[in-house]
């Protein structure tokens, strides 16, 4: 319980993200094809400078990523990746490239790329939601 | 006057002091506020935005204030102890005394990146890792996976020959001494030791593994060896300069401390390499 109870000290948005994790997990999956034009009214943001969407299965893990408007938990950055439901913090660097928090001194690519090198990583554990921050 | 030293040269008993004291401060809670701390401002420093911990000028001073508080930390378990620095580009295999069962301990495991030796393995029930990005509780690494090896003493050398501090757009993508040595550019010293490591040190909660702060302590000491090598280059930006900490502006999450009040480190400890001075 010391785990949760020092993680949950993040802030309130974790603590709830992890009681409704199925209910963020659905927010998401609309996000997903709202963004992705797959929801009703829905416009393909495909050619977005930001990155292509994805989703896919890889080593038996759902990745999903997708452009954004709006950056996400402070970073300015307009694209979100999920595995599994949940959501992994991802950085756009001023070259295009990406960092994320599990591979936070390395680049790649494109955010398939650093979401398979995470699901790699993970080795089958799963991610802890990210604390909010102001 | 205190004096950081190469972790290689500590004796027996300077190591089990360091060890003591990393682990009375992991028992008082104070150790997952410097790992809660670390990964909010990774999340947060952004190459378009405010930035101050990383990936900016004020990288280097940052780092600095962050260990100084972390040692004063460990002082209040064990007084004597400093922190010790590991020069990975003399240190630079897993068979290194650094990993020994008496210090930092040993490798992760293949099947699940669990270290399984020495004072930080889980299951001596003395480390938990509590602030996490994934569910796994036990400090994970891959102490060279993928086949990746560490800088050289020539890749340090290029990177200390660099005259200029930092220059715009004062982020991941400069030219400069501050990038190369945080490795975004060139041959890439700092970043390229977290990704060596790899297992926590990889990821935004770093500071889980100890050998966070050696290899923090020696991209100090890089910096404290840059200014002696270059006497008339100077911190940069000197003046307001937007989302940057500038050489007289105050860095969060502290701030009362700015980049100009952690250029001189012998105002605070003196390397092993230096003489030694009377304060």
């Amino acid at each position: 319980m010391r785990t949760r109870r020092r993680f949950l000290r993040g802030g309130t948005a974790a603590l709830a993200a992890l009681a409704v994790a199925g209910t963020t997990a659905t927010v998401h999956q609309k996000e997903f094809d709202r963004a992705t034009g797959k929801g009703e009214g829905g416009a393909s943001r495909t050619g977005s400078t930001a990155g292509e969407p994805f989703d896919e299965t890889y080593k038996g893990r759902h990745i999903q990523g997708w452009p954004t408007d709006h950056g996400h938990h402070g970073t300015g950055g307009g694209y979100r990746v999920l595995i599994d439901g949940t959501e992994l913090h991802v950085m756009q660097n001023g070259d295009g490239t990406w960092v994320s928090l599990i591979d936070h001194y390395e680049v790649f690519a494109t955010p398939r790329a650093l979401a398979r090198s995470a699901v790699d990583n993970l080795a089958g554990a799963d991610l802890v939601p990210s604390p909010e921050h102001s | 006057m205190a004096v950081r030293k190469d972790q290689s040269t500590l004796t027996s008993t300077e190591r089990r002091d360091f060890v003591d004291a990393l682990l009375g401060v992991k028992r008082s809670g104070r150790y997952d506020d410097f790992v809660r701390t670390h990964n909010e401002f990774i999340m947060s420093d952004t190459d378009q935005g405010e930035r101050v911990g990383h990936r900016s000028p004020s990288f280097l001073p940052w780092h600095r204030k962050f260990l100084l508080e972390f040692e004063r930390e460990l002082q209040r378990v064990v007084p004597s102890v400093t922190l010790p620095y590991w020069d990975w580009s003399r240190d630079r295999t897993p068979d290194s005394s650094l990993w020994g069962s008496d210090f930092l301990g040993g490798n992760g495991r293949s099947r699940d990146g669990q270290v399984m030796s020495g004072p930080f393995a889980n299951l001596t029930g003395d480390w938990s890792i509590d602030t996490q990005v994934d569910t796994r509780p036990f400090l994970r690494r891959a102490l060279g996976g993928g086949g990746r090896s560490l800088p050289t003493r020539a890749d340090i050398e290029a990177v200390l020959s660099v005259e200029t501090y930092d220059a715009p757009p004062w982020n991941s993508t400069s030219w400069s001494f501050r990038n190369l040595l945080e490795g975004w550019r060139g041959v890439n010293l700092h970043n390229r030791v977290h990704v060596w490591v790899g297992g926590h040190m990889a990821t935004g909660a770093s500071p889980n593994d100890p050998v966070f702060w050696l290899h923090h302590a020696f991209i100090d000491k890089l910096w404290a060896d840059w200014q002696t090598r270059h006497p008339a280059s100077r911190y940069l930006p000197d003046t307001p300069t937007v989302n940057v900490v500038d050489l007289d502006s105050t860095m969060r999450p502290w701030n009362d401390v700015t980049p100009r009040d952690m250029l001189d480190h012998t105002r605070f400890y003196t390397f092993d390499t230096e003489p030694s001075r009377v304060p």
